[in-house]
């Protein structure tokens, strides 16, 4: 592998990590704080590139698609907590596991009665639609690299919010005794609120962002949530920055895994074995540290 | 003596887990200003008496007024933002928080708009806090627990601060610099409702004494007179 196509590997590792830190992130939040396993997170996602190809439709506008999609998620969020998942904090994690997987169902048919079953295309931005050369003959796509942009601002954002702010302060506060919080004053539901519908807004925005460079596809949320789990495990759950590191981890592992070729004694093991790097590295982890890498010990 | 606002009231409050009944049937008042000390031996219901006027247990009946306003088994922050702070029994300190953050993140103007207990009032009643800003909260030695609890519940500048248990468990040099607080916190004008085993320390704190057994009051009555009948005490308290 020569320098520029190492180069041109490594922010695409970079971009694909960042991406699921977005998605991970609202997982983590919502698991974390809240102790709901939200099996629906990925549905999310799906939701997100569903409307953000449907409003480009209907706008012709890639940024009126996010303007207006944006909103719709949030409040999307904020009714799937009210109506369902606000039952849930009281009760063990197999009814929480039960209802988030009835979400998905219902949201995959809603998409499929809405939009149809087939796969879409979302255009890139006239804005964002160059490339930037790198050598004569490589270049790299402008859009992705906005993309690692934004999830990189997101990222920081979110930890300012979380670290330095005193809504962050009182969402830590909830997370570690709920009866002493909302005795200081703080109304722990509307906290919950807000926490839950950020998670699904992240997850959706990325859907969105991600629609360009991926596509629109029904069941594109299992699949997304499958490897956010594997970020939050690795992570330790609750950990937004461990969700980070997880994250990028994933993205370097998944993209090397499949241009390098590694041999060992004659056996080839990369590229053949990339499908399953992610879930190796996952065990690598898990064997040597069970709490995750910045999970709390037990 | 003008008559002050009843802060806190409670009429036949009755609270029970499951199967088993705490209080039958309470009646409590406290005024503005007023410090009441709330005595009795354990599982007499002092606990649950607090967590009802918070509103963390529900009554099965009887009533809570705050302020003269009907607050029965009402969320725990709109009673907080009723000028009413909660110093719990255990403390209840947020162990992922700094010490800044404890206080930071509870910090409220009171019901008037009152803004008298700043962090740098508290860490000036608190040294000790000051010099472990940065601390997370299980960093802290229990004595340093309870002057965080205690300086957190006096952020949120209210006009009734309940403390459970504040001098548990502390070493007699600890739990004498609470007292002192706590008699700073009563000439700054909060009321208090205190409980705690030092019967001679509440009663001396204290204008009225409460006293409970097996969840009915069975005195109520100024501290002065307790002091002057130590057979009351000794009947219900063994002291």
């Amino acid at each position: 592998m020569d320098l520029a196509t190492f180069f041109i590997q490594l922010l695409n590792a970079l971009q694909y990590g960042l991406l699921l830190f977005l998605i991970a992130s609202g997982l983590t939040l919502v698991f974390g704080i809240m102790g709901v396993i939200n099996l629906a997170h990925g549905a999310f996602t799906m939701v997100g590139a569903y409307l953000a190809w449907s409003l480009a439709e209907l706008t012709g506008s890639f940024w009126a698609a996010l303007a207006l999609g944006i909103p719709l998620t949030v409040l999307l969020g904020a009714a799937v907590e009210w109506l369902f998942v606000r039952r849930l904090y009281a009760r063990d994690h197999l009814h929480q596991v039960l209802l988030t997987f009835g979400l998905i169902l219902i949201l995959e048919e809603s998409r499929s009665l809405l939009f149809g079953d087939d796969v879409h295309a979302v255009a890139v931005p006239a804005l964002l639609s160059g490339s930037l050369p790198l050598t004569d003959t490589l270049s790299y796509p402008v859009y992705r690299l906005a993309l690692s942009g934004a999830c990189l601002a997101l990222a920081l954002a979110m930890a300012w919010v979380i670290r330095a702010t005193r809504v962050g302060m009182m969402v830590r506060a909830g997370a570690s005794n709920r009866e002493m919080a909302e005795a200081l004053g703080i109304p722990i539901k509307w906290v919950q609120l807000g926490v839950f519908s950020t998670g699904i807004a992240l997850a959706g925005l990325a859907g969105m962002m991600a629609a360009p460079v991926s596509s629109v596809y029904p069941g594109m949320g299992n699949q997304v949530l499958i490897l956010c789990f594997v970020v939050v495990v690795i992570g330790g759950i609750g950990s937004v920055k461990g969700a980070f590191v997880a994250a990028l981890l994933i993205g370097l592992v998944d993209t090397f895994g499949k241009v390098v070729t590694l041999e060992v004694a004659g056996v080839k093991l990369l590229p053949q074995l990339a499908g399953m790097s992610v879930y190796l590295l996952m065990a690598a982890v898990l064997l040597w540290r069970p709490e995750g890498l910045f999970g709390r010990r037990p | 003596m003008p008559e002050r606002e009843t802060l806190l009231e409670a009429r036949g409050l009755e609270v029970g887990y499951g199967a088993s009944r705490v209080l039958h049937g309470v009646d409590f008042t406290v005024r503005a200003g007023e410090a009441v000390g709330l005595m009795g031996r354990n599982g007499m219901g002092k606990t649950t008496l607090l967590k009802g006027f918070m509103g963390i247990v529900r009554p099965r009946g009887g009533q809570v007024r705050v302020r003269g306003r009907e607050a029965t088994g009402g969320a725990p922050y709109r009673v907080a933002r009723q000028g009413i702070a909660w110093v719990p029994e255990g403390r209840g300190i947020f162990p992922n928080l700094s010490v800044r953050e404890n206080l930071v993140m509870a910090a409220r103007p009171g019901v008037h708009g009152r803004r008298d207990w700043t962090l740098e009032r508290v860490l000036h009643a608190f040294p000790r806090l000051a010099e472990r800003l940065s601390h997370g909260g299980q960093q802290l030695s229990g004595g340093e627990q309870q002057m965080l609890t205690i300086g957190r519940a006096l952020m949120t500048n209210p006009d009734l601060l309940l403390l459970d248990e504040a001098t548990e468990g502390l070493a007699p040099l600890v739990a004498r610099h609470i007292w002192r607080m706590v008699e700073e916190i009563r000439a700054s004008g909060i009321a208090t409702v205190i409980v705690d085993k030092n019967f001679a320390a509440v009663n001396s704190v204290t204008d009225r004494c409460v006293i409970l057994v097996k969840g009915r009051v069975v005195f109520d009555g100024a501290s002065a007179q307790l002091r002057e009948a130590p057979e009351v005490a000794h009947a219900h308290l063994g002291v």
